[in-house]
């Protein structure tokens, strides 16, 4: 399974931390503020935000033992000081009245979401009993898990021990695995978690799809508007005029469905013109000679009727990269999931990129590294017996992480064998995976389903047991040093405290492994202890951390041409223009476009997004956000809406192909969309009635994606799929 | 002497709504209430579409029609940088500064009294920027001495070409949109 | 952003109560209080002019210088009441007498509201043996303080000009605090002040009139009336009232009922002739939402039916009936509701077509 190798990146070890002087001197004047301000009832806690996955440093202040403000760590390579808008908000999870307090077991039907309050030790019991059972009836290979983000660190070590490996996190099959596994398999390496996108030096920046502004990757934003404010050339390509496009100099309104066909026209017109950096593609590229002869025929000619986009705009917008190469930054995008050819286009991405000669140049994409903190030692995880349930015969050839959906598939049939428990941590599979209803499928084959939540989400209306954890502002996770720009090490610990009996998931996961009898893999009694040690072995003081949030390390060479060393773990240790081993496994070796479908007359391409100040479906109970924006609105061509007497403020209703019907949704009637598409926001139309403060408000694109289009190449579930029509209230 | 203003650069603004929420943790403004808020202004038909995106507050008038109209002086203009404030024993909840705000950037807070932006006057006078300066993750808001040529806000405002809100209401607003 | 093609969105994420999505921050107490204000100043116009005109040195049973300053009192009571109730910080209220602001039309009104209650006072005090007999017997002071004003003609002329001049004050004001909000555009016209004026004199002349037509004696009275009527007309039997006065306070509604229709045309008249702005504030009014009911209750209703009655009545056509009074009046109180209402949704941004 592993053709493709997992991501790699520059390790920083402690040897190397000699910035970290300066930086605790920088992080005594900013926090000598916390010690004057105690005198007067004000704390400032280092911790960092979890209200996406950007997990940016932050300071929290809390005054007279309330929470009174979350701010950015100035010290923080991520936020640079600032926070996002729903780091800002984050507090408002603390106080939030629909949260979970108690662990949870149900006494009717899944779904029905009634409960009866019980101990931790009683949950935690009849968990651990129900594990037992299945790893005596099943083997423990039949307990799989859904994870996302740092706090389920833990959870896998757990499941780990316990003998699983069927570990999934929605993320890779749902959102951002498309797009890594065309780049590592072009250059060797995915795009990176925090994407290694050096917008803020680039010169040119393309954006396809991706709508920055809207989708708040707090780093990427602020360079975004560093970049615009340098004058970059921006180009924007999206069916809808985001307010990425309303600062372009192109716009492409381009059909949806139809950007490999422009990426391929692109290419075409700079293979043509002879505008690539020859001297970077013979140096690193491999198979170039072929890759150009199949580009040959995808002409802006070619592309037109397909996109939209007519062929001088095409011819225009290429000749524009090429002119400021190779700051020159095709974005990877990150929701990937699109059309079930999306790795492919995730490879023409990453194709047009080394054209460019962007992949480890300034403006384009640096080689990130991150500081490598021993892990705490623990006896060896049991070796499974039974392969991973996800991809069985390897069907998805190319897929490095495991498939969410996969796992959920099996779970369905009971094949290659059966799956009867499943731990949901930080993830509300209802609006994460596609087609609800297969979702519902799967659980009801289970025997055990346990859900680790903040708030009572609909996954959680699903469970057996569901066991509330403390939020990110009032517990420890474990240590933070994703690989980026600048490498550093980052703690989370609590600010305020849990309110009711809500507990971290380092103590959920350590308890669950005592009374799984595996307490062995748990050798430290607290958190702290845990986190000191890891540290010692590093060389690092955990003192400092706690004081100072952050340790940065010193930024190695993040460009070729600074000494960072270009590397390709690809078959030919190169950058793939042609990619043989998608050839043998009988894929294209280039990417080819494939006409997307057409919806029936009269409906519309339900397309969907992000708005800046919600993460998901996970913050409709958050009073502060919510304060924001309180639901989602449909998208409609003002033209189509006018024609269909609807205008802004009006409520309607989607259908979709397969019958499936939305919640009301307010209607925005805009020119900033094409009139064959309509856009919402997703995350909201929230159906679980424990979530008082969010139920009903807007509605669900999640409901309404019943269709998906799978991958296959690594299994992603393509989800702008499904059509709707409208329907109007009498 | 010293008049505060602001310059928002609209170019880099996303409309991304930090400085709303900064400013409702950071001066504790009611549910349901806002001090500042986004406004999207559209252009043109399908594809040639433009957008200006704007962060907006009480611009702190020069001539400031919600201090005029207020029977109790409640409302009055700050000793120090024209900023427009509202002391709150004297208000009687009238309303008429709300109805005097062509930009509609009052509100009545629901402890009874007339609330709006005040430039966060308590961090400005401990050197600091006001709260939606201080988080804009984009760098496009900048606070400022009018008064002083060599300040962020005069530089910029000198440099670039910008607009204000309702020029020919008279209220001789003090935040500029840079575009 | 330099446009280069029309306005087609507005899209602001402000949603603050009494504001968003336009203002709505004043409700019924602020057109009840307006209307009771103004018909107090016509009152106080009215008795002034009378005692100025008149100069009666001995009690007589004048409606206009007797009911007149009594229901003055009681409607002017129960104004600033309904103003009370609107505010919002309503213990901090003593604040508007710590001050007096001099660009605020508000601070200019709570000064003149402390002038009007000695002016309706010492007028009612000149007559109230004869309004009310009854407190007068057991009062006698009442008596004395009567008789003391009336054997000074300056006293009399100095109250009837202090009320004629804190009532014109009194009238205006509700007007120019309205037409001061320039970011109202509707509510933006000088031509406001002597609008809501003449509108109090005119609902106020309605009213004395009314009275009159009311207290009629028995057999001159309407069957239909006497019975609705019959326990009012006991009180007054015992009093003599000048039956001359009723032409002559119809005549002079008349005469107020045309004024103000000029006035409001001129005030539409400015507006149409203004800013696009201001002629959209004007079309809420003429076509737009507010239509309507300003056409049929404003123009109809409440000024061309009762001058058309009022003309018939003088012509002794028809009988003096309370008709008028009751579209008047009632035209009074839709007026100011209709300018309330309509002028928080006139606005200074930029509409979309």
């Amino acid at each position: 399974m592993d053709q493709v190798s997992r991501r790699r990146f520059l390790k920083i070890s402690a040897g190397v931390i000699a910035a970290a002087g300066a930086a605790g001197a920088a992080a005594d004047r900013v926090l000598a503020g916390a010690r004057s301000a105690a005198q007067s009832g004000l704390k400032r806690i280092p911790t960092f935000c979890n209200v996406c996955f950007w997990q940016c440093g932050a300071i929290a202040s809390v005054r007279d033992g309330k929470l009174w403000k979350i701010e950015g760590h100035p010290l923080d390579p991520l936020s640079h000081g600032r926070l996002c808008p729903r780091g800002t908000g984050g507090i408002g999870a603390h106080s939030d009245p629909d949260r979970l307090r108690s662990p949870l077991i149900r006494v009717s039907e899944r779904g029905e979401e009634r409960w009866k309050a019980v101990t931790w030790d009683e949950a935690l019991t009849f968990i651990a009993e129900r594990m037992q059972k299945i790893k005596a009836d099943y083997g423990p290979e039949s307990f799989a898990a859904f994870i996302h983000g740092l706090g389920g660190t833990f959870f896998k070590h757990t499941l780990r021990a316990y003998g699983t490996n069927n570990i999934a996190a929605p993320s890779f099959a749902q959102c951002r695995g498309p797009r890594d596994v065309g780049f590592t398999l072009t250059f060797g390496d995915d795009a990176g978690a925090l994407e290694r996108t050096d917008i803020e030096n680039a010169q040119c920046l393309v954006l396809i799809g991706s709508h920055l502004g809207e989708n708040m990757h707090n780093t990427q934003v602020q360079e975004f508007a560093t970049a615009v404010g340098k004058g970059a050339s921006i180009i924007v390509v999206d069916p809808r005029f985001s307010v990425a496009a309303s600062k372009a100099k192109f716009y492409l309104p381009i059909k949806a469905g139809t950007d490999i066909a422009l990426l391929l026209a692109w290419m075409n017109v700079i293979v043509g013109e002879k505008l690539y950096d020859k001297e970077y593609v013979d140096k690193y590229g491999f198979g170039f000679e072929q890759f150009a002869a199949e580009i040959q025929p995808y002409t802006p000619e070619w592309a037109y009727p397909e996109t939209g986009i007519d062929p001088e705009t095409i011819r225009a917008t290429a000749r524009e990269m090429a002119r400021y190469r190779p700051a020159t930054l095709i974005h990877p995008g990150r929701h990937s999931s699109w059309y079930g050819d999306d790795a492919q286009r995730g490879r023409a991405i990453a194709l047009l990129n080394a054209l460019m000669g962007s992949w480890g140049r300034k403006g384009g994409l640096y080689a990130p590294s991150a500081v490598a903190v021993p892990a705490y030692p623990h006896p060896a995880y049991p070796k499974p017996a039974k392969p991973e349930v996800d991809n069985p015969n390897n069907k998805y050839p190319f897929a490095n992480e495991n498939i969410s959906t996969g796992i959920r598939e099996a779970t369905m049939t009971g094949k290659p064998y059966p799956v009867k428990g499943w731990l949901v941590y930080a993830t509300n599979l209802m609006y994460s995976l596609p087609n609800q209803a297969e979702t519902i499928r799967a659980i009801q084959q289970l025997d055990l389903l346990v859900v680790v939540d903040v708030i009572p989400s609909e996954i959680a209306g699903y469970a057996d047991v569901v066991l509330p954890e403390a939020n990110y502002l009032e517990r420890y996770d474990d240590l933070h040093a994703e690989p980026f720009k600048v490498p550093f090490i980052a703690l989370r610990q609590p600010v305020v405290e849990a309110p009711d009996d809500q507990k971290p998931n380092w103590w959920i996961a350590k308890k669950l492994a005592e009374k799984l009898g595996l307490g062995v893999y748990y050798p430290w009694n607290d958190i702290e202890e845990y986190l000191a040690a890891r540290l010692k072995a590093g060389g690092y003081s955990y003192e400092d951390l706690k004081r100072d949030g952050i340790i940065l390390g010193k930024q190695p060479p993040i460009y070729f041409e600074d000494g960072a060393p270009a590397m390709f773990d690809t078959p030919s240790k190169k950058i793939e223009f042609f990619s043989t081993q998608l050839q043998k496994a009988g894929f294209d070796p280039v990417p080819k476009y494939t006409q997307p479908e057409v919806g029936a007359a009269g409906s519309y391409r339900l397309l969907f997004g992000r708005a800046p100040v919600h993460s998901f479906s996970r913050t409709q109970t958050n009073h502060l956000l919510m304060d924001l924006l309180s639901e989602n609105a449909v998208w409609i061509n003002a033209t189509e809406a006018a024609r269909l007497g609807l205008k802004s403020g009006d409520h309607v209703r989607l259908r979709n192909q397969d019958g499936a019907v939305s919640n009301r949704i307010l209607v925005k009637a805009t020119e900033r969309i094409r009139p064959e598409c309509v856009y919402m926001v997703h995350g909201f139309g929230h159906t679980a009635k424990g979530l008082r403060f969010a139920f009903g408000k807007g509605a669900s694109d999640s409901e309404l994606i019943t269709r998906y289009k799978t991958d296959p190449l690594m299994g992603g579930t393509g989800m702008n799929v499904n059509f709707v029509t409208i329907e109007t209230e009498a | 002497m010293s008049r505060f203003a602001m310059a928002i650069d609209t170019r880099r603004c996303v409309g991304c709504q930090d400085c709303v929420v900064a400013c409702k943790t950071e001066n504790g403004v009611p549910e349901g209430y806002c001090r500042d808020w986004i406004t999207e202004e559209v252009h043109g038909a399908f594809p040639t579409v433009q957008l200006e995106i704007r962060s907006e507050r009480c611009n702190h008038c020069d001539n400031p029609p919600c201090v005029t109209c207020c029977p109790t002086g409640a409302s009055h203009v700050h000793e120090r940088g024209g900023v427009v404030l509202v002391t709150h024993e004297k208000c009687i909840g009238c309303k008429a500064c709300l109805a005097a705000c062509p930009y509609d950037a009052r509100f009545i807070h629901p402890d009874g009294y007339a609330d709006k932006c005040t430039f966060c006057i308590h961090r400005v006078e401990q050197g600091l920027n006001p709260a939606c300066v201080s988080v804009c993750p984009t760098h496009c808001m900048h606070f400022g001495d009018l008064d002083d040529p060599q300040s962020e806000v005069s530089v910029l405002l000198s440099s670039r070409p910008h607009h204000v809100l309702l020029p020919d209401a008279g209220t001789k607003p003090c935040i500029f949109y840079l575009t | 952003m330099i446009a280069l093609t029309a306005l087609t969105e507005l899209t602001v994420s402000r949603h603050n109560p009494l504001v968003d999505p336009h203002l709505h921050i004043w409700e019924w107490q602020i057109p009840v209080y307006l209307f009771f204000g103004g018909m107090v100043a016509g009152l106080m116009i009215i008795a002034g002019v009378r005692l100025i005109a008149l100069r009666p040195q001995q009690r007589e049973a004048l409606v206009c210088c007797t009911i007149g300053p009594l229901i003055g009192l009681f409607f002017l009571s129960l104004g600033m009441f309904t103003l009370f109730l609107d505010l919002s910080h309503k213990l901090y209220v003593w604040r508007l007498y710590t001050t007096f602001q001099i660009t605020s039309p508000m601070s200019w009104g709570s000064w003149i509201l402390l002038l009007v209650y000695p002016a309706l006072v010492a007028n009612a005090l000149a007559h109230l043996p004869e309004a009310i007999p009854a407190l007068a017997k057991r009062f006698p002071i009442l008596v004395t303080v009567s008789d003391f004003i009336l054997a000074r003609v300056q006293w009399v002329v100095g109250i009837g000009v202090a009320n004629v001049m804190v009532g014109i004050a009194l009238g205006i004001y509700t007007g120019i605090l309205l037409g001061a909000l320039g970011a109202r555009p509707l509510w933006n016209s000088a031509v406001l002040g002597p609008l809501f004026l003449f509108s109090g004199l005119s609902t106020a002349t309605a009213l004395l009139h009314g009275i009159l037509v009311i207290t009629t004696p028995d057999e001159e009275r309407p069957a239909f009336a006497d019975f609705l009527l019959s326990a009012l007309a006991q009180l007054t039997q015992a009093r003599p009232l000048d039956k001359n006065v009723g032409p002559v306070l119809a005549r002079a509604d008349n005469s107020f009922l045309t004024i103000e229709l000029a006035l409001l045309g001129l005030f539409l008249l400015g507006h149409m002739t203004s800013t696009g702005i201001h002629q959209q504030a004007a079309s809420l009014l003429l076509t737009g939402s507010y239509g309507a009911v300003f056409w049929v209750f404003v123009i109809g209703l409440g000024i061309v039916l009762p001058l058309v009655l009022q003309s018939l009545e003088l012509q002794n056509r028809i009988r003096h009936t309370i008709a008028p009074v009751i579209l008047v009046v009632f035209g009074g109180i839709a007026l100011r509701f209709i300018l309330v209402y309509a002028g928080q949704e006139s606005h200074w941004f930029q509409a979309l077509n």
